[in-house]
């Protein structure tokens, strides 16, 4: 399995650790309500398709990236540097 | 006042000869980690090259010989060979002595290096300047392609001893499989 880094290219899975779906990015604000955080932090979708997660290139050039992958062919559509992700 | 003995990360296990490749330990003289702050890489590449003639690397490139500028990680490069100048938009670490850096030479130093990293180092995909942050076995590291038959290999050098075993191993291994097929 090989995953596209927007910085050094395809590369092979274990050149990167997996942290998760990318909706951890999308933190709620400090007085947010208990439900948004209950929700951010034990709830996941669980998508027959696409779906986007946090890897990071850690035994690359060290930046997190979100890849998009399909769940159902595996196929690997692309990626972009998490901190343009939002 | 003591006088210590400086050592070097490889001392008394390099140079090498395995077959049809060499390693050998590379004294890399003053090392200075370079990270621009955020949005300054052009400012810093600018100073760069006013001061040492060289600029910021792009991404997987080494630009140089002596001294060099390596890439190392995003928007992260290490500067070679030479004293960093006063760089007022960057982070600069002394990485001095902190690198075990060896040459591989050979014909068989990319079927070697193949034994022990993921990165396609085909001279078609990996070319003469081209530099990557990968595994080195189970070590992060950097490979650089400095000729044809000749790369470069760094490691943290808490790590230089594991390099030189993996290193040695994999020569070995190849260096016996030529042996066999006669
Ligand atoms: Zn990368």
């Amino acid at each position: 399995m090989r995953l596209p880094c927007p910085i050094c290219g395809d590369r092979d899975r274990r050149e990167f650790y997996y942290q998760g779906h990318a909706g951890m990015l999308d933190r709620p604000a400090r007085d947010a309500d208990p439900q948004a955080w209950n929700n951010y932090l034990h709830f996941r979708e669980n998508p027959a398709g696409e779906t986007r997660d946090l890897w990071h290139h850690e035994a690359g050039c060290g930046a997190w990236i979100v890849v998009t992958r399909n769940t159902v062919t595996h196929e690997v559509s692309g990626s972009v540097l998490a901190e343009k992700s939002t | 006042m003591v006088n210590l003995i400086a050592q070097t990360a490889c001392f008394g296990l390099l140079p090498k000869t395995i077959g049809t490749v060499s390693l050998t330990e590379v004294d890399a003289g003053p090392v200075t980690l370079i990270a621009p702050h955020k949005g300054q890489q052009k400012t810093v590449s600018a100073a760069l090259k006013t001061a040492i003639g060289l600029g910021f690397p792009a991404p997987n490139r080494s630009v140089g010989t002596s001294p060099r500028v390596l890439w190392c990680g995003k928007e992260q490069a290490l500067l070679i060979g030479a004293e960093c100048p006063d760089l007022a938009e960057a982070a600069c670490v002394d990485h001095s002595d902190a690198w075990a850096i060896v040459q591989i030479n050979g014909a068989d130093a990319s079927a070697v290096l193949a034994r022990l990293t993921p990165i396609d180092l085909r001279a078609s995909e990996f070319k003469r300047g081209h530099t990557a942050r990968t595994l080195i076995n189970h070590m992060t590291g950097g490979i650089t392609r400095l000729g044809a038959q000749s790369f470069e290999v760094m490691v943290m050098r808490s790590m230089a001893g594991t390099l030189v075993h993996d290193l040695t191993q994999a020569a070995e291994n190849i260096a016996a499989r030529a042996e066999l097929s006669g």
